[in-house]
């Protein structure tokens, strides 16, 4: 018990609030619509293979894109946590760099090295003097695996190497001495230690992969619909909300079932002996093979995670068109018209979407998203660390919200707040809401360490000494908290610029937020279009990267973010 | 029989052993005594394997054992946080060395059975060995190191990790049951009790340097250096001037004792007054060049009365068997062959 007792179930009442009204009620009205279509209907708008289909290839593709992602991500952590070499940092960081990026600019950024625009096709091109794009990986189960790997990677990598540098090094050493050979190491201790962090990364990873959305919508085209983009396309294209929101509910339960799993292998009970305060020290490679190992791991890394980076960036600065009636000439050179036009409005009509309107919206959004789902957070967090009976009752209806996607939240909302006055008005309030939620389990887990780490008896120190309880907050949390606060407002910030699941159920079609509008620009044909996306894309690139290099900056090392 | 031969290491950049050798014969129990940081463990994990010397060379038996893989060296060695291995049971764990020997189902359950039986604790075969207390871990680790019969036992401040009264509980225990396995031991540690109630040898570390090898009667009656007496805590430390080969000039007075003949009369050295040693009142009045002190303080200790006294600006902590009350004079002496001079550096054999 950090606070002293009865009141401490007044912290709750804020966060809990919110929780029961904006994802609970929304829940629940999926399942209203779901059963009341069931009765008053009947099984009319299911059909079997309108579930089966998606959640097989859903279970597939996940399955395929943990493997590829373990595959990689195993021994580049295992290189990073043991080995000394140069470049290791920059290298490390490169690789950490896609968990924050939003899915528009990953999708976006793998269309311009495999699309039918993108450097690939146009290398192959000029190389052979074809006058069409001679391969097409878009819309591929290829382009969904790549695009999966590029993102969970750095899950792999700090989960699994975390747990490598903190493994005590006397265990080995100790199977060493007596007797066992560098074989039997790795099998009978090091592997059977490393095991809880590698299943629960992996579990992590698959959770990603059966959930992804963005990727899927915009990189596996209309043959490869995983359950989200099968939810999206029921809800917003075929406008049946039941098979949708059954859809949901059997997401939902598959989710479910895996956050039970990984808390399942998170706690082995041997889990906090194995790990000790005691870092291992790096070793500079030795052997040829270790050398070799360390270069092809490194190539591997520039081309998994820089080479769609680059690609992106540098399409946005070229232009590489079929000059308009003139077949096989192809005008090229360095433009900066991509950027310029964001700033144009060239059309009148109602559909045009006006890219600093959606600059406008985001950031506002975003600005909205960051402050309720820190205080929110902070609240939340100060609630979890106090040990009442109320903490045990409902630490889980806290962390049921990290289970609900963004398509599945989105659909809720849409479900349950389309009518006044929440869908009236020029400012859809719901987004920055939505966005919170999804924001708000990393807010918890970035500020409740920070308050758990906090000693009590500085608070008693401080409150012998005449503080008030307001006086002790700012005086001896406040000062602990800030960094992890600054962490937790950046978070939320970056997470809500990205958003694109929820979004894309909620933004009205005057209203886009920036990854919408991505969106829309490069679904729509014509190179101005494709060009304005990777313009859009680049620049929500660049915040991004800023904003998850400020978090890797000032986080306290050592601190958890899944 | 263990060798080891000028055997440097360096760690971050900087000396940490410079040119340590010594020997372990058949059944000794030698004990490598020195402060944290003066590179005891390191030497440990030289002699293991876990890592390469600078240079120096490790001989086993005549072999040249220093590039021989950890493994293959049939050493034991017990860490200080014991490092059980915590997936597996006590029982997994005691048989981990036999099972990497290649032994055969049924020796291993016999090895592990006796190992259990030797320390008591057959019922906990099947527990975990995250349940077990700091001292059952203690005696596990020492079980799992004994367990693959190893030619050489080596155990890195295997009570640091224990509470004061722990320690010297399982002090008495370990001391019976390492002289009982019959091997030689290297024991490490930087608490002198330990060391001086195990010890068949002591090996005192300093600095990366072998101060001192010997019985630990020698090394208390004859320290080799100033620091060995300073760091054993055998009594108080003057420092004095040798001005003949009798003679010692101190802030005290001149004394006079033999001095070692290594130190030249000009050289500055310690002169080593043992507090249980010190004559007190008529008894050292007697004497001549006797000291006139001021008691300080006395505190009881129950075999004596331990006093701080204080001669010129020199505080003095002497033994005696009666009180004193505070700012009584008192007259001190130390008879001429309790009197030790100590060189600040260097070596006795």
């Amino acid at each position: 018990m950090r606070r002293t007792g009865s009141r401490a179930w007044l912290l709750w009442l804020l966060p809990l609030a919110f929780l029961l009204f904006f994802f609970y009620q929304p829940l629940l009205a999926i399942f209203r619509q779901v059963f009341s279509e069931r009765f008053n209907q009947g099984w009319q708008f299911f059909s079997w293979d309108l579930l089966t289909r998606p959640l097989g290839f859903t279970l597939w593709q996940a399955f395929l894109s943990t493997l590829l992602t373990l595959l990689i991500g195993l021994p580049a952590a295992y290189l990073f946590a043991r080995f000394d070499f140069p470049g290791r940092k920059g290298l490390r960081t490169v690789s950490l760099l896609p968990f924050i990026l939003p899915t528009v600019v990953v999708a976006t950024a793998f269309n311009t090295l495999i699309g039918p625009r993108g450097w690939l096709n146009i290398l192959l091109m000029n190389l052979f003097n074809l006058s069409s794009q001679p391969i097409n990986l878009l819309n591929s189960l290829s382009a969904i695996l790549l695009a999966h790997v590029f993102y969970n990677t750095s899950i792999v990598i700090r989960m699994v190497g975390n747990a490598l540098t903190r493994l005590n090094p006397h265990y080995d050493e100790a199977a060493r001495v007596l007797g066992a050979n560098s074989w039997r190491v790795f099998k009978e201790v090091s592997f059977p230690l490393l095991m809880p962090s590698i299943l629960g990364a992996a579990l992590l990873v698959f959770l990603f992969d059966f959930t992804s959305f963005g990727v899927v919508l915009m990189l596996g085209g209309p043959q490869y619909a995983t359950m989200e983009v099968e939810i999206y396309n029921q809800a917003m294209n075929r406008l049946n909300l039941p098979m949708a929101g059954l859809l949901s509910i059997v997401q939902l339960a598959f989710t479910l079932i895996i956050t039970l799993l990984q808390n399942q292998v998170n706690n082995p009970r041997y889990g906090k002996a194995a790990l000790s305060s005691e870092r291992n020290t790096l070793v500079k490679p030795k052997t040829r093979l270790q050398k070799l190992t360390i270069v092809l791991l490194s190539l591997l890394v520039i081309i998994l995670f820089v080479t769609p980076i680059l690609s992106l960036v540098s399409r946005s600065l070229v232009t590489f068109e079929a000059t308009r009636g003139e077949r096989g000439e192809i005008e090229t050179g360095l433009t900066f018209r991509y950027y310029s036009e964001l700033f144009q409005n060239r059309t009148g009509s109602i559909f045009y979407a006006n890219p600093l309107a959606a600059v406008r919206n985001s950031l506002v959004f975003s600005l909205l998203t960051m402050l309720i789902a820190t205080s929110l957070g902070l609240v939340s967090a100060y609630a979890l660390a106090s040990s009442g009976k109320f903490t045990r009752w409902l630490e889980p209806l806290f962390m049921l919200p990290l289970g609900a996607s963004a398509v599945i939240l989105g659909l809720g909302f849409l479900i349950t707040f389309n009518r006044s006055p929440w869908n009236s008005g020029p400012f859809p309030m719901l987004i920055p809401i939505a966005h919170s939620l999804i924001a708000l389990p990393f807010a918890i887990r970035t500020i409740l360490p920070a308050i758990l780490g906090i000693p009590n008896s500085l608070r008693e120190v401080a409150r012998v000494m005449g503080a008030k309880p307001w006086k002790v907050f700012r005086e001896v949390d406040f000062p602990v908290l800030l960094r992890s606060i600054i962490v937790s407002l950046a978070f939320s910030f970056t997470i809500s610029l990205g958003e694109f699941g929820a979004s894309s159920f909620l933004s009205s079609p005057q209203t886009p937020t920036i990854p919408v509008l991505i969106y829309r620009y490069i679904s729509q044909p014509g190179a101005l279009n494709y060009g304005q996306a990777l313009a859009m894309s680049t620049l929500l690139l660049l915040t991004s990267a800023a904003g998850s290099l400020l978090i890797e900056k000032i986080r306290l090392p050592g601190e958890e973010l899944f | 029989m263990l060798r080891v031969e000028e055997i440097y290491k360096d760690y971050d950049g900087k000396p940490l052993l410079k040119g340590i050798s010594f020997e372990v014969r058949q059944g000794e129990l030698v004990c490598l005594l020195g402060s944290s940081g003066s590179g005891k463990s390191t030497m440990l994990r030289i002699i293991a394997g876990l890592e390469e010397p600078k240079s120096g060379r490790v001989f086993w038996n005549n072999l040249d054992y220093t590039q021989k893989s950890t493994h293959q060296r049939g050493f034991g060695l017990m860490f200080q946080d014991y490092a059980l291995f915590p997936h597996r049971t006590v029982a997994e764990n005691v048989a981990f060395g036999p099972r990497m020997a290649g032994r055969s189902k049924a020796e291993i359950d016999a090895s592990v059975e006796k190992a259990l039986a030797t320390i008591h604790m057959q019922e906990f075969a099947n527990r975990s060995v995250i349940e077990l207390s700091g001292g059952e871990q203690q005696r596990v680790a020492l079980a799992r190191a004994l367990a693959p019969d190893p030619c050489l036992l080596m155990l890195d401040e295997p009570l640091g990790a224990l509470d004061h009264n722990l320690r010297t509980e399982l002090l008495k225990d370990l001391r019976k049951r390492l002289h009982d396995s019959k091997k030689p031991v290297i024991y490490v540690t930087h608490d002198q009790e330990e060391a001086f109630a195990l010890a068949d040898r002591l090996l005192l570390l300093n600095e990366g340097r072998m101060v001192q090898k010997g019985a630990p009667e020698m090394v208390f009656k004859q320290p080799a250096n100033a620091w060995v007496a300073s760091f054993l805590g055998l009594g108080n430390l003057v420092p004095g001037r040798v001005i003949a080969s009798n003679q010692v000039e101190t802030e005290l007075s001149t004394l006079e004792l033999a001095v070692p003949a290594e130190l030249a009369p000009g050289t500055q050295c310690m002169l080593l007054l043992r507090p249980q040693d010190a004559l007190l009142g008529e008894r050292a009045t007697s004497l001549p060049g006797h000291l006139r002190a001021v008691v300080r303080d006395s505190v009881f200790q129950g075999d004596y009365y331990r006093l701080e006294v204080l001669v010129g600006s020199t505080l003095l902590q002497v033994h005696s068997q009666e009180d004193f009350e505070i700012n009584q004079p008192l007259s001190l002496a130390w008879s001429q062959s309790t009197l030790q001079c100590l060189p600040l550096l260097g070596t006795a054999p």
